[in-house]
This record gives C-alpha cells, structure tokens and sequence, in this order.
C-alpha cells in the first residue's frame, strides 16, 4: 500500500468534487447536530428523572370532616385507620423506603412556608388541610403498587404520586426528543442519498482513471479506498462541526440560559457530551462509509 | 498460455453470438495475429481472455487458471500479469509519460523506489527516452501508443493482448509499432494482437487466426491477412 500515493488521490478528489464535498460535510453536519441534540435532551430527560425521582413522594392524604369522597363517608379518619395504614405500609418494605406522617398542623406550617408570599395563605386554615402519610419509594415506577393498595380505602381521601405530574413534562421532552430525532433521521437519510449520488459523479467523473487500474490488475480494495477514504473524511468533517454546534449548545443554550434560570433542577454535564461525541463521529464515519461502499460495488464493478 | 475449450459467447442482448464454439490454444512466446470482418468477434475473443466477460459456454483457460473457476478477488493478480494495448491508448491526459507509466505501478502497490528504477528502463525500450515529462497532448499518436506499451510492458507481464494497436495510426508509424512488440515478444512475451491492417499482417509472417461471424474459419502458423476461402 502506498500511503502518499493514496493520499494525494484522496486530495485530487476532493478538489475536483469540490462543491459535492462542501454539501456532504453541511448535510453530514446538520444531520449529525440533530442527533446529537436529540441524543443531549434524551441524556437531559434522564438527568431530570434521576434528581427528581430521588425527592419525588407518594402522598396517602387521609380523611378531614367534611371530604366528600365515598371512602370519607365515615367521617375524619380515626386513629385506628391510622394505625392500620401506617401498619400496612411499614408491611411494604422494602419497597416502600420512607415512611413520614405530616400532621394538618405541619401540613400547613409547610404550606405558609411554601407560599409565604402569596394572598392565598389568607384562605386556608390549619383545619382545612388534610393529615397525610408520605411515603418514598425505593423504586419510584413502583408507584402502582401503592396506589392499589391504599386508593379507596375508608379512611383515605387521595393517593397522589407526583411522578405523574412530573412524567407528563418527562412526555413533553421525551416528544421533543423523539421529533428531533425524526428529524435526524430524515437529514441523516437526505445525507445517505447525497453521499450516493457524490460517488456516483465521483466514479463517473474518474472512470478514465479507474478502467486503467482496472486493466493494470489493481486490486478492488486499491480501486475504491480512494473513493472511501474521500466520503469518511468528509463525514468526518462534518461529525466535527456537528460536535462543535453540540459543544455550543451545552454553553450556550444549557449552561448559559437555562441552567442560571432554573437553579431547581440538574442538568446534563459535560460527561453526557462527551459520551455522546464518538456516537456522532463513528455514526457519521460509518454511515458516509457504508453509503459510499455498497454505491462503489455497483458502479466499480471488475 | 491461452486455451479456449468448445467456447460460446453469447452478449444478452445479442440474438447471435459473438463467438460460436470456439477451440484453440496459443503457446508460450507465440505472436499471433487476430484477423476477421468487423463484428467477427475479435475483441470478444480478447475481453474473455482478460476476463472482462465470462464465456457463456465453454472453458477459457489463461496462464493455467481456468477462468470460469478464478474467484473475483483473484482477477487482478491475472491481469499484473497480462499487459494490454488499445487503439485509443486510454492515457491520463493531465499525467506526464513517466507518470502515466508510473501509475500502473503505484495502483498495485509497488514501491517508489522500485518505479524510479523501472521507469525510465521502459520508456528507453520503447523509444521515448527525453520526452518523460512530456504530456500525451504534446505527443504524437505513435508516441502516445509507445506510452501505453511502456504502460503494458513495465511489469514485465506474461502476455500481452492489443485490441487494433495500429488503427488510428499511419501506416509509416503502425511499422515502428509493429517493430516494437516484435520486440517485446523476443524478449519472450506472448503477444496476441487483432488488426485490419493486412500490410502488416502479410509482412510479418505469423501465426493468423482468422473469425467470421463467431467461428474460427483459418488458423495458419506464417499466414497472410487477405488469405483466398
Ligand atoms: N458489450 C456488448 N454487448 C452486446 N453485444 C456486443 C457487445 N460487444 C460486442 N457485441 C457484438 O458482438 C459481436 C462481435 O463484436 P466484437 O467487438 O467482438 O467484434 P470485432 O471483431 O472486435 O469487431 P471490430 O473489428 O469492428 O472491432 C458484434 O456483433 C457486436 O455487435
Ligand atoms: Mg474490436
């Protein structure tokens, strides 16, 4: 194999393709970006469910006088309800991790703690709020098994999970995340195309070249590595620009804007970048690869 | 070298075929000449040999390999060894001589310093020594088939095939071609040539093989081209 030889076909080629090279790498690029993105909000989703899956609670409110559910039909929920439920829950181990009952008196300390700043602290009494047992799970998706067991039972009002309230926002990102990744695929296929028809212009526009090696007995692999080695580097190009728009999208959009404004919540580091990065490049390398193999095997026949 | 066994080719979108039940053999360091009509066939028969096309019946056998059992990968290892000539020269126009020789060496990988040293000893065969950094616009079509010989002949290869070497060439220049495979075939390489060119044929006095429509209708060991049926 001669490395030099090899290298300045490669170049040659380049060159001569000029414009189709500029238009694989850009399409390589946005195509690549997109995936990364959507790659970077999935590792975002899993951030988001990893802190807050870690402080979510199921909340078992138990009956005030005056709830109007049928399972409060007998009135405030009596002490030997309460004990059976904190019985049966202490029976759920270890499933269930943590158990903390909140009295209506600590319920509504926690309540004007919450909303201290709000007029509507002036509407509720201590008596109006309900007494509840907390519970954490060791596995928050486990939320069912709570729920069927203590939903509906005299003496409790409500089970409240607020997985649910936060998985409804995880469904709004998951869909984001699943729209740029259609989109990826889209450009990622617009790419394939491109990258077809590049090769084929390319070994068209060589064929001069590539009947003579033919014809002097160069070897298949000799034959199509320039042609290779030209859609790789290209994609190659392009995976690195698509991981530069990444790298600015983690500065910029993440820890520039969103981060300082939603102090709240966790969001994905540089680890997640730099394990998303080689996805990128080798996807990129390989698609452009591939792509251009198959198209080489049918116009660079022996 | 050569042996064509009982071959027919048959082009797909063709109702005849180019060659019908075929047999014959060329022996090593032979000079044969291919001679016949338009469309007898001729460049079928060198294209099977280079195993551009598979026979559709029959056996082609070169430099001992049977063709039709030589695994794809294995083609260009049989092709280093068969050198080949055409009447359009099939030269890179933004290469110079040494380069378009040297590029026949570089696609199979031979190392520079071996085509340094090779080079310029086949343009000197052929008759082009100082016009190595000539390009093939700025040469002469006898001088630009000198080049795809040197292009042929630099890996010094068993056999060597030319498909109507002398057909865009004068009669005064396809003489110093003629005068160079001879040559190359002293030097112990099998040539099989096809040509119209009856001159050459008649002054050469070898071995003539002669197609009519796909069928080998004379095959004379000092033959003349415009030999009476
Ligand atoms: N690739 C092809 N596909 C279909 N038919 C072909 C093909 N090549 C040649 N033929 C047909 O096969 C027959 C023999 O062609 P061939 O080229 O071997 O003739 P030839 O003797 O070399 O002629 P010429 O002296 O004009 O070069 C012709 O009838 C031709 O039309
Ligand atoms: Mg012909």
């Amino acid at each position: 194999m001669r490395a030099t030889f090899v290298a300045s076909e490669v170049g040659n080629g380049l060159r001569r393709n000029l414009t189709m090279t500029l238009a694989v790498i850009i399409t390589v690029a946005v195509s690549l970006a997109l995936f990364g993105a959507s790659l970077l909000v999935r590792a975002q989703v899993s951030a988001m469910k990893d802190f807050w899956y870690d402080k979510v609670e199921v909340s078992i409110f138990l009956c005030s006088k005056g709830s109007d559910t049928p399972s409060c039909a007998g009135g405030a929920v009596t002490a030997a309800q309460r004990d059976q439920i904190k019985a049966d829950l202490e029976s759920l181990r270890p499933l269930v991790d943590e158990i903390y009952y909140e009295s209506k008196a600590e319920a509504y300390q926690r309540f004007t703690e919450q909303f201290k700043n709000s007029p509507i602290v002036d509407n509720v009494t201590e008596k109006s709020l309900p007494e509840s047992f907390r519970v954490k799970l060791a596995d928050p998706t486990k939320y069912d098994v709570v729920a069927s067991a203590f939903a509906g039972r005299p003496g409790i009002e409500q089970v409240n999970d607020q997985r649910q309230v936060l998985d409804k926002f995880f469904q709004l990102l998951g869909g984001l995340q699943a729209i740029a990744l259609l989109i990826a695929g889209v450009m990622l296929v617009v790419t394939v195309l491109l990258i077809v028809n590049t090769m084929r212009v390319a070994a068209f526009s060589r064929r001069r070249e590539t009947s003579i090696m033919r014809l002097v007995g160069a070897s298949n692999f000799y034959i199509q590595l320039p042609f290779l080695l030209e859609a790789a580097f290209a994609a190659a190009i392009g995976a690195v620009l698509a991981i530069g728009a990444l790298v600015l999208m983690k500065v910029v959009i993440i820890d520039g804007v969103l981060a300082p404004s939603f102090q709240f919540t966790a969001f994905v580091g540089w680890e997640a970048v730099a394990a998303i990065a080689p996805v990128m490049l080798i996807t990129g390398i390989a698609l452009a690869g591939l792509a251009a193999f198959f198209t080489l095997r049918k116009y660079l026949r022996v | 070298m050569i042996l064509f066994d009982h071959v027919t080719k048959l082009y797909p979108t063709q109702q005849r075929p180019a060659l019908d039940d075929v047999s014959l053999e060329i022996e090593k360091g032979e000079f044969v000449f291919l001679v016949g009509p338009s469309g007898s066939g001729k460049s079928t028969f060198l294209r099977l040999v280079l195993r551009e096309e598979r026979p559709t019946k029959g056996q082609v056998w070169v430099l001992g390999k049977d063709l039709n059992r030589l695994s794809n990968w294995k083609i260009p290892m049989l092709r280093r060894q068969i050198g080949t000539v055409f009447q359009d020269f099939r030269l890179l126009p933004n290469k110079t001589v040494a380069e378009n020789v040297a590029f026949a060496l570089e696609v199979i990988g031979k190392p520079s310093s071996h085509i340094k040293k090779v080079v310029p000893e086949v343009l000197e065969v052929v008759g082009l020594e100082g016009k190595e950094s000539r390009r093939p616009d700025e040469l002469s079509g006898g001088e630009q088939q000198r080049v795809a010989i040197a292009r042929a002949f630099v890996n010094r290869p068993m056999m060597l095939i030319a498909d109507e070497p002398t057909g865009n060439l004068d009669p005064g220049t396809s003489v110093g071609i003629m005068k160079l495979l001879d040559r190359i075939n002293r030097l112990g390489t099998t040539v099989v040539m096809s040509t119209h060119d009856a001159q050459i044929v008649d002054q050469m006095r070898r071995r003539v093989i002669e197609l009519e429509g796909g069928h080998v209708v004379r095959d004379q060991t000092r033959g003349v081209y415009g030999y009476a049926q």
